[in-house]
């Protein structure tokens, strides 16, 4: 299944802080299987919408994202494997 | 045998599981590990409305039945019959955070799908209205075809309903599980989000607690202020409070061998139990308010949600050389007892990453260190002033400690690109809402805690000590012989010193460094204990130790002495709870080799590097 070509697609690394963001595709294939299956765990879906809120001290990283009704820390390079489509605010 | 009903309380982390099974069990719980896995076992006894008394397990806290954790693997297992030391649970406790809906519904529509009795608690009712969210639960009883409870477990809110709803339940008759329950996540999900949405009355979008309190504390810069103050405070707090009743507790123990002293003749049984017994564990339980504070901040910072922001915080720090942002509680807990340091490892899912936590925990300078640091600092180092309030003194204190955190940092570095190389989940954490947590909650974490330290101390620690004792006293020496070079330990020390001349230990210590083997600080009085044994003028005190030991040691030699306490793992505690932790001998024994070749080579090093500048 091939998405449509949306120019605006930015991987959730990238999303600035309050600015949420709908779920586009996810790159399951760049994860491991437990890291894969924790992201699932958290709710992190195609058609989601998330938003970074806060960023680790340290090199930017962790983020922490808003999914659905919850927050969760991920690393910067797994954020990397989620593109979103930026939602005006 | 007629087993008692077995109650599971399933449910997501951050669910408020344990608050609601310590709100219907009480204190009366018990806590053990599953057999072949770290993984604990917590269960309780709930008495019903007509008196039957039914077994509650709290299975670990999981997202789904495709485990990610090998805690996860366990509550799976419990589940289906397939666990070891455990029942298949005649019925299922599924706790929800009513704020989470969405999330924590996908876990309990696979948990219904089982096919067990099942009561759904519908947690933290509270917290959800406080962020604006009104729920119906009649709606999500419809949609689930399951009893919906609301409840705050943390307010004992809704656990008489909880178990007149049990009452029903215990009584229908069970016909086993599904073994085949969905295993497709996203479209759980998506079924979940629907039922979710569905049970919504109103939503009044508010700010809510939780975002605005992590604008300050998750604040890239006032964050990290905010913690190294709090981890100060905790610090101040474990040596400063506890000072007062270790005091107490070393008075106790004196009363207590005095007396037995008194009453007892003379001789080899009034040894074994006043110098071995009451002195060995003695020692060790003097510990136990250091603890207790330590957990009690632990608790704390659990309990209100702060923990997981500074697993945050640290997160990249700790990601430099290979561990997560999980592993910094644990180490800064092993400041205080390597002990509980890896106890608290088991927040940490990824195996390689605990692991590598584990072994680099004993390098923390924990409590047990600054009595035989405090003794040869001030014996070998001059009181000597060095400029603004800062005495040499402090500084070579600090510099020990410094020693040990970068002995940590390094060795973490070399096990992850060697043996404990690749894997690495990364770091994904739910960061759950902030909460006050119950009283109730933190003492029974508290009596919990002392309790397996204490057993500890009642059975490890002291059957360790008694053997010491028998070596050092086995056999007696005759007049004109020396005690320390007669017995059993003596002979053995002559063996060890052969070892440890080279990097400048002399007897004594040769003879101190095995029943420190039970724990640090006893090699100070075992040093104390030898001066005393061997000349009977010299009586044991800490100014006079202090001062037997600038006579009989070089400087070298001190120096040596500091430098393989840094490093060596001289605590019977440590190797036994990494055994319990790792499930079996392999790791205890390559901590125990990785770090004596360090304190092999460190005290070496100091010792001969200190001779060639002619100290």
């Amino acid at each position: 299944m091939n998405a449509p070509f949306q120019p605006d697609l930015i991987s959730l690394d990238r999303l600035p802080i309050g600015t949420k963001g709908r779920v586009m595709s996810i790159d399951w294939a760049s994860l491991d299987q437990g890291e894969a299956c924790r992201l699932k765990h958290f709710g992190f879906d195609e058609g989601v919408v998330v938003e970074p809120l806060h960023l680790g001290p340290f090199g930017r990283d962790p983020i922490a994202v808003r999914v659905g009704r919850m927050t969760v820390a991920i690393r910067r390079n797994h954020a990397g494997a989620i593109h979103v489509s930026p939602l005006p605010r | 045998m007629n087993a008692l009903p077995l109650v599971a309380v399933a449910g997501n982390p951050n669910a408020g599981k344990s608050a609601l099974f310590n709100a219907l069990t009480g204190a009366r719980q018990k806590v053990g590990n599953y057999p072949g896995v770290t993984v604990e076992r917590k269960s309780g006894r709930l008495v019903l409305a007509d008196g039957r008394p039914v077994e509650l397990v709290d299975l670990p806290g999981s997202y789904s039945l495709d485990p990610a954790s090998p805690d996860e693997a366990v509550t799976r297992d419990v589940l289906f019959g397939n666990q070891r030391g455990e029942r298949q649970p005649d019925a299922l406790v599924i706790v929800l955070d009513a704020s989470n809906l969405d999330n924590h519904l996908r876990f309990a529509l696979q948990l219904i799908e089982l096919g067990l009795p099942t009561i759904i608690a519908l947690n933290m009712v509270d917290l959800a209205k406080r962020d604006g969210l009104e729920l119906d639960a009649r709606v999500l009883e419809r949609e689930l075809g399951v009893p919906v409870i609301e409840t705050v477990a943390v307010r004992r809110r809704g656990i008489a309903e909880l178990q007149c709803a049990l009452d029903d339940m215990i009584s229908s008759p069970v016909c086993g599980v599904h073994e085949h329950v969905r295993s497709d996540l996203i479209h759980l999900q998506r079924r979940a989000r629907e039922i979710a949405t569905s049970a919504v009355i109103s939503e009044t979008p508010v700010r809510r607690w939780t975002h605005r309190l992590d604008s300050v504390l998750l604040h890239p810069l006032l964050g990290p202020i905010i913690l190294a103050l709090i981890m100060f405070v905790m610090f101040q707090a474990v040596f400063a409070w506890s000072d007062a009743p270790k005091s107490w507790i070393e008075a106790g123990v004196a009363w207590l061998s005095n007396q037995v002293a008194g009453a007892l003749p003379g001789g080899l049984i009034r040894s074994l139990i006043v110098d071995g017994a009451i002195a060995g564990v003695g020692a060790v339980i003097a510990f136990l308010p250091q603890i207790l504070i330590l957990f009690l901040f632990i608790l704390l910072l659990e309990g209100t949600g702060y923990m997981v922001r500074a697993a945050f915080l640290m997160d990249k720090l700790m990601h430099g050389v290979g561990l997560s942002g999980r592993a910094f509680i644990p180490l800064l807990s092993s400041f205080a007892c390597a002990v509980p340091g890896i106890m608290a490892t088991r927040t940490i899912d990824d195996p390689k990453d605990r692991l590598t936590t584990i072994l680099v925990a004993p390098l923390m300078t924990c409590s047990a260190r600054l009595p035989v640091y405090t003794l040869i600092i001030a014996a070998f180092i001059p009181n000597r002033h060095l400029m603004w309030g800062v005495g040499l003194q402090g500084v070579v204190m600090f510099g020990l400690y410094t020693l040990g955190i970068a002995g940590a940092l390094l060795a973490a570095l070399v096990l992850r690109r060697g043996v404990l190389k690749g894997g690495g989940g990364g770091f994904m954490m739910e960061l759950p809402k902030y909460q006050w947590p119950s009283l109730k909650d933190v003492v029974i974490g508290l009596l919990t805690r002392a309790e397996i330290f204490l057993k500890r101390a009642g059975t490890i620690i002291l059957g360790t000590t008694v053997i010491l004792w028998a070596l050092a006293s086995i056999p007696q020496a005759r007049p004109g012989e020396k005690q320390s070079e007669i017995s059993v330990a003596g002979y053995i020390a002559n063996g060890i010193e052969v070892i440890v001349r080279p990097i400048g230990f002399n007897h004594d210590i040769s003879m101190a460094l095995l029943p420190a083997m039970a724990a640090r600080e006893v090699a100070v009085s075992a040093i104390a204990t030898v001066y005393s044994i061997d000349s009977p003028d010299e009586r044991a005190g800490a100014t006079k130790l202090q001062d037997s030991l600038q006579h009989r040691w070089s400087l070298a030699t001190a120096l040596a002495f500091l430098a393989w306490f840094v490093f060596a793992p001289q605590c019977i505690s440590t190797i036994a709870v990494t055994r319990r932790e790792t499930n079996g001998w392999k790791w205890p024994l390559f901590m125990v080799g990785y770090l004596f070749t360090l304190a092999y080579i460190a005290a070496g090093a100091t010792y001969w590097v200190a001779r060639g500048l002619g100290l």
